[in-house]
């Protein structure tokens, strides 16, 4: 096959652009994270595959990729939620609702996971209600959990919600005229609009959460073996001056989300692909 | 795009101030770098001692202060912060400055006299009013329901003392079999439900969040909170035996070398040893070298035997056997 690169666009500027962009793409990001790579390679592979497979560290793996999950997963569903009454109900004070999504954006994660804790503690007003039912929020790895879902939530309900907003109406009522019930509309013509940025706000609250440190570390309890994220342990090298063991750690982390959200690219890719093709099926 | 009108003005002002500042006559700035419940104290001190190098030389110094955990403040140094001196939470952090950043000699500690620490501390316990689990020692703290809080030694500089105080007391008990010491440490922090990454929040989880019997605490941080958290909350319980915390102080060499600023840093450390320095140091709940200071504190401070880190064979032999990567700390939780 042959590559042809178009000669000219229409809009000028094309080559200033591109060299700007990518200059600061490696100042901004490139050369810092070479930089990670460059600190690792002062150890050797046997080292680096013995401080990345230690047992607390793989324990910690699971614990953060499971939380960030779990987390991002609830976030999907419930920030859908959010989104959606807030495009489609008036209700008084909504001005104030939809500002407030946006507070753990802007919240200091240190005061997050502070606020988090007081209440999730055995003292605190929901701690006390939990604990009656016997179930432990902070301190145990669900505390962790409500960290996470606390810091993820406005990524979905920020990038769903321009989308709903711009949803055709009419759509929707050629549906019902048509004879299609609720839930088919729901499933057959809006989800298949709003799931490519669904998945994007799914991708986004999930590698925010791979990579918290300040919230979750007040809840988490920071138990070896029980609540210990990788991020802490990251620190915990630091804070020994064991520079190329704590790059190690974070090399691990660094490769696996970026392979986690390329599969999540271009599962999101695929499944708009897949969904154009049946429209124009459908069409036809 | 709007400008406003009074910015250009403004910016030339600042400009102008910035550089008049400059020009004007002698000043020297220090900047120390140090941990975090010294706060107040070197607020203090540093009033004094501005004052004190008035008198003596005409030159005005401003004190810049630097605070955050120990190991932290340690690795800004080694990563470029311009700290003239640093007045830490242990030894071990002074020696990475010294063996990583190369910016002071590796006997640092022989600059200033006792250590290069004018002030110690010690660690003691702090209970809930009334004591209601009865802990007086050591021993207590291993004993089943009663629970402990205690900062993560690997992530907090300070709870190493923690953690050696407790290993030094099960020596003494058990005829230093370390077997022995090493399942009483175990032991004590399976009663440790929350380890936080510093002191700070421990003592939140303590104070604020009401988990836990008993805070391993620096004894100057315990009067701290005492006078913060009220008094009528918290009794403080002084072991027989504990570790004496040694604080220490260094003039960063070569840094000081590069601003100028060898001589002011020197006798900025040095009058911390003296009877003014020393004073401020027991206002602050620090234990002053001097025991005619001793009077200054706010507090009396109570008589216990002593041990220091030498017991260990020092920092670097402590760290390594204790607190590195599969020390000792890690197997206690290895199940």
């Amino acid at each position: 096959m042959k590559i042809q690169f178009k000669k000219h666009s229409v809009l000028p500027g094309f080559g200033i652009t591109l060299g700007f962009t990518l200059l600061y793409l490696s100042l901004i990001v490139l050369i810092p994270l070479s930089g990670l790579f460059f600190k690792t390679s002062q150890i050797s592979w046997n080292e680096f595959w013995h401080i990345a497979t230690g047992e607390r560290v793989l324990y910690s793996y699971k614990l953060t990729f499971g939380c960030s999950l779990i987390a991002a997963t609830i976030n999907m569903f419930f920030g859908l939620l959010v989104a959606w009454v807030l495009v489609r109900y008036p209700f008084p004070f909504k001005k104030i609702v939809d500002a407030s999504i946006d507070l753990p954006f802007a919240l200091p994660t240190a005061v997050a996971g502070i606020a988090l804790t007081d209440l999730y503690s055995v003292n605190g007003w929901i701690g006390k209600l939990l604990d009656r039912a016997h179930i432990q929020a902070a301190f145990t790895p669900l505390g962790i959990l409500i960290a996470l879902t606390f810091i993820g939530l406005p990524f979905v309900v920020r990038v769903v919600q321009p989308v709903l907003q711009d949803l055709d109406k009419a759509e929707e009522e050629a549906a019902l005229s048509l004879g299609a019930g609720r839930f088919s509309t729901f499933f057959r013509v809006i989800l298949p609009e709003i799931w490519p940025a669904i998945l994007t706000g799914f991708t986004l609250a999930f590698a925010r959460a791979l990579g918290e440190y300040g919230s979750v570390i007040f809840i988490a309890g920071n138990m070896p073996m029980k609540t210990e994220i990788t991020t802490l342990l990251i620190v915990t090298k630091l804070e020994q001056y064991d520079y190329a063991g704590a790059t190690a750690i974070a090399i691990v982390m660094l490769l696996v989300s970026f392979a986690l959200l390329l599969t999540i690219n271009v599962l999101q890719w695929w499944s708009r692909s897949r969904h154009t093709f049946t429209t124009a099926q459908e069409l036809q | 795009m709007k400008i406003n009108p009074w910015a250009s003005p403004l910016l030339i002002g600042a400009v102008a101030l910035i550089f008049c500042s400059t020009l004007r006559a002698k000043e020297v700035q220090l900047l120390n770098v140090s941990y975090d419940p010294t706060r107040e104290f070197y607020q203090d001190y540093n009033r004094a001692f501005t004052k004190y190098w008035k008198e003596k030389t005409g030159e005005t110094v401003t004190v810049r202060q630097s605070h955050g955990g120990s190991g932290k403040q340690a690795r800004s140094v080694i990563d470029g912060l311009e700290a003239d001196v640093v007045t830490l939470a242990l030894a071990y952090d002074i020696d990475a400055i010294a063996e990583r950043g190369k910016l002071l000699g590796v006997k640092w500690q022989t600059q200033f006299p006792r250590n290069s620490a004018p002030y110690t501390s010690t660690i003691v316990f702090l209970v809930r009013k009334g004591n209601p689990k009865g802990v007086q020692d050591w021993d207590d703290l291993v004993k089943p329901g009663v629970s402990v809080i205690t900062p993560n030694p690997k992530t907090s500089g300070g709870a190493r003392w923690n953690y050696l105080a407790a290993w030094g007391f099960a020596l003494k008990k058990y005829g230093n079999d370390a077997q022995k010491a090493k399942e009483f440490v175990r032991q004590l922090y399976k009663n440790v439900p929350v380890l936080d990454s510093g002191a700070r929040g421990a003592m939140t989880t303590f104070a604020q969040r009401g988990i836990g019997d008993v805070f391993i605490s620096w004894e100057n941080e315990a009067y701290l909170a005492s006078a913060e958290l009220g008094k009528d909350k918290f009794e403080m319980v002084v072991p027989a035996l504990s570790i004496l915390a040694e604080p220490p102080v260094a003039v960063v060499e070569k840094v000081a070398q590069r601003h100028g600023t060898e001589t002011v840093a020197k006798a900025y450390l040095e009058y911390l040893y003296s009877l003014e320095g020393q004073k401020i140091a027991a206002k602050h709940y620090y234990r002053p070298r001097e025991k005619g200071a001793w009077a200054s504190s706010p507090v009396s401070f109570a008589e216990l035997k002593l041990f220091t880190v030498e017991e260990f064979g020092g920092w670097q032999k402590a760290h390594n056997t204790h607190f590195s990567d599969g020390g000792i700390f890690d197997q206690i939780y290895k199940p």
